[in-house]
């Protein structure tokens, strides 16, 4: 073996590495926000009285979970480019990963929501709050505990995927160093910084999340 | 002469989507396959080795799940390209796919040994089964059967990570259909047909899926 590393240039880089990470943790915390919306409107959907709002969430669930992520960004960035729709990497990242969470936490929501005795929702509807009203203060902080641990698994997944962002020419943490390493041709060092990078985020986002946990769940 | 029914794409292109579908059907197989062997063994020893190894064995696994795939390919392929012994794009990327799926078959059987209740375990050992008996016929189908579900989520997730496996340079589904955009330029119908294709080979067995997991828990 008569490679020689060099991680001089990539600790000269290293701002800038980090910088970028900055932009993952970025995309991925609006793409979860997103996500977690649209799941919780498209689990709603699916039990709606009208056949086609039922058939558009399925539909949706059904893609979201059954194709690669990285086959629903090409589709975004160049499926739509190709048909005169032409968005801009940053939020073509997001539209994905928004459009993959919200399949798979729409499924995660359906678990939560049967925890819940539909007593509960008849018996706060009787005592007359509105339909939101009885999801918003019953149901949903209760399912909010159910699924907490799952969801807390599917943003650490977001932030994973984000990294695909490079190969459809975002400048995150992976396409920043791909940018670095097609200028030093350093791909070992500088992945390998990114690695432990990522690594390190994923910790810090579980234990942020651990502590949102801690503070909301505390005495139940 | 066959018609053409989209303006460049003939037939016989199909044919060449449906070849890199098996390609991708290969590689995932293959990792699923050797994944599931070294992630049920990891998950074993988690269950019932010390907490030491415990530890350690979870601490490892760990770095495969919080690393994304595409730089864990990326890392490992320039590391065996600068380390010398170059590897065909299928070997190396069914390294890190079958290491990436033993990292989280590990969890998954993990939680089917610990689903199995000790007083059946200690049952089956005073009838007097040896160990590996009490493994081979009380905790493998108990276990299995707890877990039978998530383990057919992470095959389904493999399949569908190994798209991934193309920045490496394996010429599997979505590759395919890349190449053939380049010649065809008909990007929005061939990445239609692309997922069509995922969506065939992921749907009916997560529904299969569904169908086994409600009719165990009645």
């Amino acid at each position: 073996m008569d490679y020689e590393f060099l991680w001089r240039p990539v600790f000269q880089s290293l701002p800038q590495l980090l910088k970028s990470a900055l932009v993952t943790i970025e995309v991925s915390i609006i793409s979860m926000i997103i996500g977690l919306t649209i799941g919780l409107l498209l689990f709603f959907a699916r039990s709606s009285t009208i056949w086609l709002v039922r058939f558009f969430a399925g539909v949706w669930i059904e893609i979201a979970r059954n194709t690669p992520a990285l086959f629903q960004l090409f589709f975004f960035k160049f499926g739509l480019g190709a048909i005169g729709i032409i968005i801009d990497s940053y939020i073509t990242v997001v539209m994905a990963l928004a459009f993959n969470t919200a399949g798979y936490m729409a499924e995660t929501f359906r678990g939560g929501f049967k925890a819940i005795p539909s007593s509960q929702l008849n018996s706060a509807r009787s005592l007359g709050m509105t339909f939101v009203q009885s999801q918003c203060y019953v149901v949903i902080p209760q399912v909010l505990r159910a699924v907490w641990h799952p969801m807390t698994n599917q943003f650490i997944w977001v932030m994973l995927l984000t990294s695909l962002g490079m190969l459809v020419g975002l400048r995150e943490l992976s396409g920043e160093t791909q940018f670095l390493y097609s200028k030093t041709f350093r791909a070992f060092e500088f992945f390998a910084a990114t690695a432990i990078i990522y690594y390190c985020i994923a910790k810090l986002m579980l234990l942020l999340f651990r502590l949102i946990a801690w503070r909301l769940f505390r005495g139940q | 002469m066959a018609i053409d029914v989209f303006s460049e794409l003939q037939p016989k292109d199909l044919l060449f989507l449906g070849e890199a579908a098996l390609r991708t059907l290969e590689i995932s197989l293959t990792a699923i396959g050797i994944g599931s062997v070294f992630g049920v063994v990891f998950g074993w020893m988690m269950s019932e080795g010390n907490r030491f190894i415990t530890f350690i064995i979870n601490a490892i696994l760990d770095i495969f799940r919080s690393v994304p795939l595409i730089i864990q390919l990326i890392l490992f392929d320039s590391f065996i390209s600068i380390a010398g012994y170059p590897l065909p794009a299928f070997v190396s990327g069914t390294i890190v796919l079958s290491v990436y799926t033993a990292a989280l078959v590990a969890n998954v059987a993990r939680g089917g040994v610990e689903a199995v209740p000790a007083s059946l375990r200690k049952a089956s050992r005073s009838l007097g089964l040896s160990y590996w008996q009490d493994l081979r016929y009380i905790v493998w189908p108990v276990g299995l059967r707890a877990v039978f579900p998530s383990w057919i989520g992470v095959a389904l997730s493999v399949v569908k990570d190994s798209a991934l496996v193309s920045v490496i340079g394996y010429v599997e589904l979505l590759k395919a259909s890349q190449i053939l955009i380049t010649r065809t330029q008909d990007t929005f119908v061939i990445l239609t047909i692309a997922g069509l294709f995922y969506f065939a080979l992921s749907y009916p067995i997560s529904k299969a899926s569904d169908y086994i997991e409600r009719r165990w828990n009645q």
